[in-house]
């Protein structure tokens, strides 16, 4: 480095220091989680259940971990596939159709959901949403019913795994719209204006220059959705009816859990080795997170080779 | 190219997200409930014991009685203006582990000790243990929302088979039997429980479990035991759930029932009855105490079949924990004066007031301020 002088050499140590922080507290957190959650791990069974820390009818820690893990999954995923279409829409729309002024003010007002507090959106969904979404559900669930050896049900009270992702999918829209406008926006003017040029119509500029060259960044970007989703609490807290199985009914009350609202709901009464099992979902949870975002890169680093920018 | 600029704005967002998610994270941490000295409206009551009492004192337990504790602190702190109180109602089985564990002056609890708690507590009281004081009744109500029914009854037995899916519809002959003269609607039963550990289940499962056992096979216990149905938390919550929804019902504190829902008639004996405070109390003074305990400890056997008439044995007793022998002065002058206030008629009336509970009673009131006057300090 020829010009590293002054504040130049200050600027690169307070930048490198930022960057190990952050490693530095993931580190810490990783450790947090291990070892407070190694009591339950370690815990036999006789223990958990002579201490009453696992719901009634449990004998393994497993048996908790396993459905809480599968309904964080589920409403996630849920949400992910509801987010991630409209997402997409709202940013091309932003991005090439809306005129200009139109635009900036969508724009704008996506980026206004991101600031709605969680809990804002739980009360939203579990007193307004719930009571009107309820009547879709009951009337996917008939139907669906109709067909032969398929016995869904929907509770009456909309209180479902199935409302709360609805909600997840409102709290995740504008990250997933943010990351896939700017991209969009990326596309090189050259492809489509050579798209142009070929006869295209705008629907196949699209198709053919635009989502092409953005693909890997609306994965990354639902990816970040999706870590959001996995860990949201309090909107899952204040709207779904808990249960901890491993079912499919997701227009149903009292099926499934995910981990973040299970600790939170339980921890305020937690004490001893109690405390430990919720810290073990925790960790369960931490490791989803990191496979999925391993899972992210790998696609990310593996699409970029044909994402049409050289 | 343009292929840095692109993921450069992503890891940005990135960083954002994760920025976002420390923030949320570190204001879950920050939430401690701690009712604070400064519980507003002190209405300063003239019984409040004159005794000089100073220093800060640390309670926590029961949610339940909350709004009670924030009553009478208020009171007892206006007689007392030295002495701090602090309630955090993190939940009745925290509250008796931290309690035993020697971390506090006293704990309230939905549920008296087991008799394995007393022999533990001997570590932090001494050998004279802990003991139970009854000090907050309140009834527990069965809510529904039931378009245009009014003056329901349900038995015991009804309620469980509702719980339990084997009742579905609200115009079940079952239902119908118990009720005739109204006209039930075919609409589907949407019953709702705590999501959360509570007293309120605790008392309602042992209840059914007591009046209903072939159908409600659960023993009593803070946990609802069952998997799926409906649930929410706390008793604003699940009453808030009533009220959003046609045909549900559900157990609430008689205080937490909203002017929106229906009260349901219990069986008692032959009879019906509505969810009163007299009737709760008046079980509760009628109920056996517990046997093998202290000659102090007052844990009441809730008679669930009590069938005297006004009697309403669908009812919740809550008690506060207490050292019989503090080793420290001040904390055992404290406790001694903290209790016998809040046992007393006027603190009684005031946690009616406040909170919508049932005020002790005759017998069992004057045994309570009896336990509490036997605590001794030093």
């Amino acid at each position: 480095m020829t010009a590293e002088r002054g504040f130049s050499r200050g600027f690169r140590w307070i930048s490198t220091g930022s960057g190990i922080l952050l490693l530095a507290i993931l580190a810490a957190v990783a450790i947090f989680l291990v070892q407070q959650a190694l009591p339950a791990l370690t815990a036999s069974s006789e223990d958990l259940v002579a201490q009453n820390v696992l719901p009634q009818g449990m004998t393994s820690l497993w048996q908790l971990i396993l459905p809480l893990v599968f309904g964080t999954l589920v409403a996630a995923l849920l949400a992910l596939v509801i987010a991630t279409p409209i997402a997409v829409g709202i940013a091309l729309y932003i991005s090439h159709y809306a005129p200009k002024r139109v635009s900036a003010a969508v724009g704008y007002l996506v980026d206004l959901l991101a600031a709605i507090p969680s809990v804002v959106y739980g009360l939203w969904g579990g007193a307004t949403l719930a009571p009107v979404i309820r009547h879709v559900w009951t009337w996917l669930a008939e139907t669906l019913s109709l067909l032969p050896g398929l016995e869904v049900r929907a509770t009456a009270t909309g209180r479902s795994i199935a409302t709360a992702a609805v909600v997840l999918a409102v709290m995740i829209l504008p990250i997933i719209t943010a990351v896939s406008r700017e991209v969009f926006k990326q596309t090189p003017r050259l492809h489509e204006e050579a798209a142009l040029a070929l006869g295209a119509t705008e629907w196949e500029v699209i198709k053919t220059a635009v989502l092409p060259f953005g693909r890997s960044g609306v994965v990354s970007a639902a990816m970040l959705g999706l870590g959001r989703a996995l860990g949201e609490t309090m909107a899952v807290l204040m709207i779904l009816s808990p249960g901890i199985l491993v079912s499919f009914q997701i227009f149903d009350a009292g099926q499934q859990q995910t981990i973040a609202a299970f600790i939170a709901s339980q921890f305020p009464e937690a004490a001893g080795l109690r405390v430990n099992v919720l810290i073990a979902t925790g960790l369960a949870l931490f490791v989803i997170t990191m496979l999925i975002n391993m899972a992210a890169r790998w696609i990310v680093a593996r699409r970029k080779d044909f994402s049409g920018a050289a | 190219m343009d292929t840095p600029v692109k993921f450069s704005r992503i890891s940005r967002a990135g960083s954002a997200v994760l920025v976002g998610a420390l923030a949320l994270t570190l204001a879950a941490c920050g939430s401690d409930n701690n009712t604070g000295s400064d519980a507003g409206t002190a209405t300063a009551s003239a019984s409040a014991p004159a005794a000089n009492i100073s220093g800060t004192f640390a309670g926590a337990g029961s949610s339940a009685q909350q709004k009670a504790i924030q009553a009478w602190t208020a009171a007892f702190q206006g007689q007392n203006p030295n002495a701090t109180i602090n309630y955090d109602p993190s939940g009745s089985g925290a509250g008796r582990d931290k309690f035993i564990a020697g971390g506090l002056a006293w704990a309230g609890s939905d549920a008296y000790m087991s008799t394995d708690e007393v022999t533990k507590s001997q570590t932090f009281c001494g050998t004279d243990g802990a003991i139970d004081i009854p000090v907050y009744i309140s009834p527990i109500a069965i809510a529904y929302n039931l378009k245009g029914v009014k003056d329901l009854k349900i038995s015991a037995e009804n309620i469980a088979k509702i719980y339990t899916g084997k009742i579905t519809t609200w115009n079940d002959p079952a239902l119908a039997a118990d009720n005739p003269g109204v006209t039930l609607p075919s609409t589907k039963i949407t019953p709702v429980h705590r999501s959360d550990k509570s007293g309120t289940t605790h008392n309602f499962t042992d209840w059914m479990n007591k009046l209903a056992g072939d159908v409600w096979t659960n023993p009593g216990a803070d946990a609802w035991p069952l998997q799926g149905g409906d649930s929410a938390q706390g008793t604003s919550g699940v009453a808030g759930v009533l009220s959003a929804t046609d045909g549900s019902v559900a157990y609430l504190d008689d205080s937490g029932v909203t002017s929106d829902l229906e009260t349901a008639k219990i069986n008692v004996g032959s009879a019906w009855a509505a969810p009163s405070a007299e009737g709760a109390a008046a079980v509760v003074s009628a109920s056996p105490l517990a046997t093998g305990r202290g000659a102090n400890d007052l844990a009441v056997d809730i008679d669930r079949k009590a069938t005297a008439d006004g009697d309403y044995p669908l009812v919740l007793v809550s008690y506060a924990i207490a050292c019989q022998k503090y080793s420290d002065k001040a904390t055992g002058d404290f406790v001694k004066a903290w209790l016998s206030y809040i046992v007393s008629a006027d603190a009684q009336n005031a946690a009616a007031q406040a909170a919508g509970s049932a005020p002790l009673t005759g017998d069992l009131q004057s045994k309570a301020a009896a336990a509490a006057a036997a605590i001794t300090a030093g």
